[in-house]
């Protein structure tokens, strides 16, 4: 199975560099602490999901590079090519002369139906080169106009042109101030597009990165290189192969699997689906292939990584884990919404289980404990069956409406990832992004309110209607999220 | 890549553009040590074979032949354009690209807008179509003209309207020199209020300068270079009088220091967008970032380090300083504080050995001084570009959208109105053809209302607008 990745914009372009060239490294590592045979078979599989061969035998990114200027792809295919060890495609690039200057609308509306044909007929011939599709990565800004508004309109038209693959989006979510001055307008519309046309949203924060660069990572003058690698770090441990069941001789084969095509439905019809069992289901929709459940409902798209343990390569030469320390950290993470390992408040408990919570959660209540829908827990590295994952499986973690049989699962593998003996990585369908997610809403809404910059949206044809729109759909989600 | 067109309008425009030109070449010769023509230098220059006559020899690709800027050149006098051909730049531009008379606008206004636009309309068509053709992908206008005089003023924004006509899609980025309070022109209010109307209405973005600020700065610099107390902090290498390789070592007059400031602004406004960086600003986020309402496009820009020394290793104190200078009043290159006035949003231009932590610190550690309006908050638009100016490690260009231009914009108009009401100098307007009385009170009353839109802002700031309440879902 093989995943053909979208990478659109400037941040889109440097981030898909380090995520490729973080997959080759850790599979060409020696450094894996598992067999000579086990080996072999992580690279065969890693590089059959993201690489393809050309006769010289340089492998080739399974990607097709997207910019509206010049300059970010010329540095990003140079700086593959000089790498020596893998490159992108000769001709696996689109880009135009002139940007989409910071406006969602004229990347959307403008430069997306205007390339639409060229765009498509890559991706396409990106895809006749997989002996099997497992689908589509599609990694993008939401702040700026070509990731935001071109990566928006890609996903739809892929979801009209491959509506049986899967589309998961990998956004970027930009720093609360300081990048783009429209970017609460250019990501309600880029969250609410891809609402509709996306199967999973992968959200990255660009604050709880940097934070995790200067606490973890303890760099002091940080660079959006530094970012991304730390990024690309946490998005292989997630893509590296792994296990899908205990004892399972094979490597997973579909990566993507984690996030499942549900059908538009209401509550109620997937209360039914789930009252079914969920393999007749998987197989139903993916033959062969077990799915992980992140995306049970189309209302919860939005997934978080974190994982432990990141640290300096100074710090690691001192360290040891256990699968215990590691999973307890990771756990408390995850209830008391923490982005990192460091100022877990491990004050926070989950509710008694048994005992329904008092009435949903007031609205702009402080969230102090993190309610999720599915978890999904990625363990790399030696002794890896001896850890313990009961702490997970906690109902009092999860929503009302969903077991954790269903809503909790595991890939494991002993192969180690990058340079880390033991490591895990958390991807959470949860009230995670509850917050940024109302921030951004609410700071677009006073703007909008004053009705400024609408004019720079109207020229290009996106009227106040599509905003409403957008405000319209994401308050709901903002209300669901809230709701659990 | 895209390329941009200057377009230089009188006395005061030319000048400005043959420093601008100067430092252009310098700075693309510093980065572009092989000599070959790349997308960075096309953005300004051609490179034409000049062997081959006609208008075939341009060259796209390969080493640089001979470099012609993509300008256009126009006065109504002669002097300047003819020293400009005579002096070292001649080469660079291309004598098809030249516009002149002999008579001159005398001063005024309507003789700039209304006789010689008539008159060189098509001409002006013409060279501007040409200077497009030669372009691949031809993203922005840069006009620059003063407001006070006859052509720069009249001519200058008479242009405008035929770019905005002929040119709909490409940007038009008006630098306008305005008169300083002791201006020796008796009707540079009259001419500054009815230029004034044309940029309101036809510019997508509008630098201001101020004569006066640029004076100021360069005094200062003076001042602290001859008082030799700081003789060891103090650069040979400012952007000001910026030596490395320059054309003219000595400044004889303050102008030239002058000039080179504003040469200066466009070069840094532009560098992101030629350049590479980690966070990209191409000229089309500019405006999209920084003009919330189409009339407020007038953007408050201030450069630094104007004259602190800039070593290598950037000590992180100095480099917090040139954030901090870029906020100060000192730096503007208008008289205003926007320290303590309203913003509407604020860019950050930075060039050089600066990462995006540097920039974060700095916003978060200069926020808390600034106020921004209510619906805007977090209003901050910032850029990398890693090549840093010549002679430089690193440097800064602030713009702000903020309400301390009105200021200007007033005092400029109180100096209207005293030779208004006494129908001062009048007579020489109108007695050329198509000037009435009504384009001096419209030209008041644009600027009026745009006076207003200001006003208004800085209401929201004592009574706060409630806020809308959310949308609410079932």
């Amino acid at each position: 199975m093989s995943i053909v990745t979208v990478q659109l914009g400037q941040c889109g372009n440097q981030i898909g560099f380090e995520v490729f060239d973080t997959l080759f490294s850790d599979s060409h590592s020696s450094q894996g602490l598992c067999s000579k045979r086990e080996n072999e078979a992580y690279r065969a599989s890693c590089k059959e999901r993201f690489f393809s061969e050309e006769e010289n035998g340089v492998p080739i990114a399974r990607a097709v590079l997207v910019d509206m200027e010049p300059k970010v792809i010329n540095q990003t295919l140079s700086k593959a090519a000089r790498s020596g060890r893998w490159k992108y495609g000769q001709h696996a690039y689109f880009c135009q002369k002139q940007g989409s200057g910071n406006n969602w609308a004229y990347g959307y509306s403008v430069h997306g139906p205007k390339h639409k044909e060229s765009i498509l007929d890559l991706i396409q011939k990106e895809v006749e080169k997989c002996d099997s599709l497992s689908g589509f990565f599609i990694i993008m800004s939401m702040a700026g106009g070509t990731g935001s508004g071109i990566g928006a309109f890609v996903t739809q038209n892929l979801q009209d042109q491959y509506s049986n693959s899967l589309k998961m989006n990998q956004i970027i979510w930009p720093y609360r101030t300081g990048e783009v001055i429209v970017q609460n307008y250019n990501s309600i519309l880029t969250l609410s597009h891809l609402y509709r046309s996306s199967d999973a949203l992968l959200v990255h924060e660009n604050d709880a990165v940097h934070k995790i660069c200067a606490k973890l990572m303890k760099i002091r003058q940080i660079s959006f290189s530094d970012m991304n690698q730390v990024l690309a770090h946490q998005l292989g441990s997630v893509f590296q192969p792994t296990y899908s069941a205990e004892g399972s001789p094979h490597y997973r084969r579909n990566p993507l699997g984690l996030a499942l095509v549900s059908s538009p439905s209401c509550f109620l019809s997937t209360f039914l689906l789930w009252s079914m069992s969920i393999e007749t289901i998987f197989l139903f929709f993916f033959t062969g292939d077990l799915m992980e459940n992140l995306v049970p409902h189309p209302e919860f798209k939005m997934l978080s990584v974190r994982n432990i343990p990141q640290m300096s390569e100074n710090s690691l030469a001192y360290s040891t884990f256990t699968w215990a320390g590691l999973l307890k950290h990771l756990r408390q993470m995850l209830i008391s919404h923490a982005k990192m390992e460091e100022g877990i408040d491990w004050q926070v408990r989950p509710p008694l289980s048994g005992l329904p919570p008092l009435g949903k959660m007031p609205f702009n209540k402080e969230l102090h404990f993190n309610t999720s829908i599915a978890n999904l827990v990625i363990l790399r590295g030696k002794d890896v069956q001896s850890a313990d994952l009961d702490g997970f499986k906690d109902p009092a973690l999860y929503t009302s409406w969903l077991k954790p049989v269903d809503a909790f699962n595991v890939w494991k593998t002993q192969r180690a990832f990058s340079k880390y003996e033991k490591s895990a990585t958390l991807v959470s369908n949860s009230q995670f992004l509850v917050k940024p997610l109302d921030m951004i809403v609410g700071k677009a809404w006073n703007m909008f309110a004053s009705k400024a910059y609408i004019h720079q949206y109207t020229k290009f044809g996106i009227e106040e209607e599509d905003f409403l729109d957008s405000f319209t759909l994401l308050e709901q989600v903002v209300a669901s999220y809230c709701n659990l | 890549m895209t390329q941009s067109v200057v377009v230089q309008v009188g006395q005061c425009g030319n000048q400005i553009g043959c420093c601008f030109w100067d430092l252009a070449l310098r700075e693309h010769a510093a980065v572009n040590q092989k000599g070959i023509y790349d997308e960075a230098i096309s953005s300004f220059f051609r490179n034409v074979d000049t062997r081959v006559a006609g208008d075939g020899g341009s060259i796209s690709r390969g080493k640089i032949c001979s470099l012609k800027a993509r300008a256009v050149l126009i006065d109504m006098e002669e002097g300047v354009v003819n020293e400009i051909l005579q002096g070292p730049l001649r080469d660079v531009f291309d004598s098809k690209q030249l516009i002149t008379d002999i008579s001159g606008s005398g001063n005024n206004w309507a003789v700039g807008h209304k006789v010689f636009g008539r008159l060189y309309q098509e001409q002006i068509l013409e060279k501007l179509r040409k200077s497009a053709e030669h372009c691949d992908c031809l993203q922005c206008f840069f006009v620059i003209h003063s407001m006070g005089g006859g052509t720069g003023s009249g001519l200058g924004t008479f242009l405008l309207k035929v770019l905005e006509d002929e040119f709909p899609e490409v940007y038009r980025f008006v630098t306008s020199v305005y008169p300083s309070s002791e201006d020796d022109v008796i009707t540079s209010p009259y001419n500054s209020i009815l230029a004034m109307k044309e940029l309101n209405e036809h510019a997508d973005c509008v630098l201001p300068i101020d004569n006066q600020s640029l004076f100021d700065i360069i005094s200062k610099i003076d001042l602290v270079v001859n008082s030799r107390k700081l003789d060891t902090t103090v650069k040979p290498k400012s952007l000001v009088t910026s030596s490395v390789g320059a054309l003219k070592k000595q400044h004889k007059k303050p102008f030239d220091a002058m000039n080179n400031i504003v040469a200066n602004l466009l070069l840094n406004l532009t560098s992101s967008a030629r350049f590479e960086g980690s966070l990209n600003m191409d000229l089309n986020e500019i405006s999209m970032n920084l003009v919330p309402f189409p009339q407020l496009h007038y953007l408050v820009s201030s450069l630094t380090p104007l004259y602190t020394l800039a070593d290598v290793n950037i000590p992180p104190r100095r480099l917090d300083q040139m954030f901090s200078d870029a906020f100060s009043k000192d730096y503007q290159l208008i008289r205003a504080d926007p320290k303590h006035n309203l913003y509407l949003a604020c860019a950050l231009m930075v060039r050089g050995n600066v990462q995006i932590s540097d920039l974060r610190r700095n916003i978060e550690r200069l926020k808390p001084s600034l106020k921004f309006v209510s619906w805007n908050q977090e209003g901050w638009k910032t850029s990398l570009c890693s090549v840093p100016p010549v002679g430089h490690s690193h440097s800064l260009l602030a713009l702000a959208n903020n309400t301390c231009v009105k200021p200007t914009f007033m005092e400029l108009k109180g100096r209207f109105m005293r030779l208004y009401k006494k129908k001062a100098h009048l007579h020489h307007y109108l007695q050329v053809e198509g000037m009435e009385e009504s384009c001096f009170t419209e030209a008041v009353s644009s600027l009026s209302a745009l006076i207003q839109e200001y006003n208004q802002l800085e209401a929201t700031e004592s009574v706060p607008v409630p806020d809308l309440p959310r949308l609410s879902v079932a």
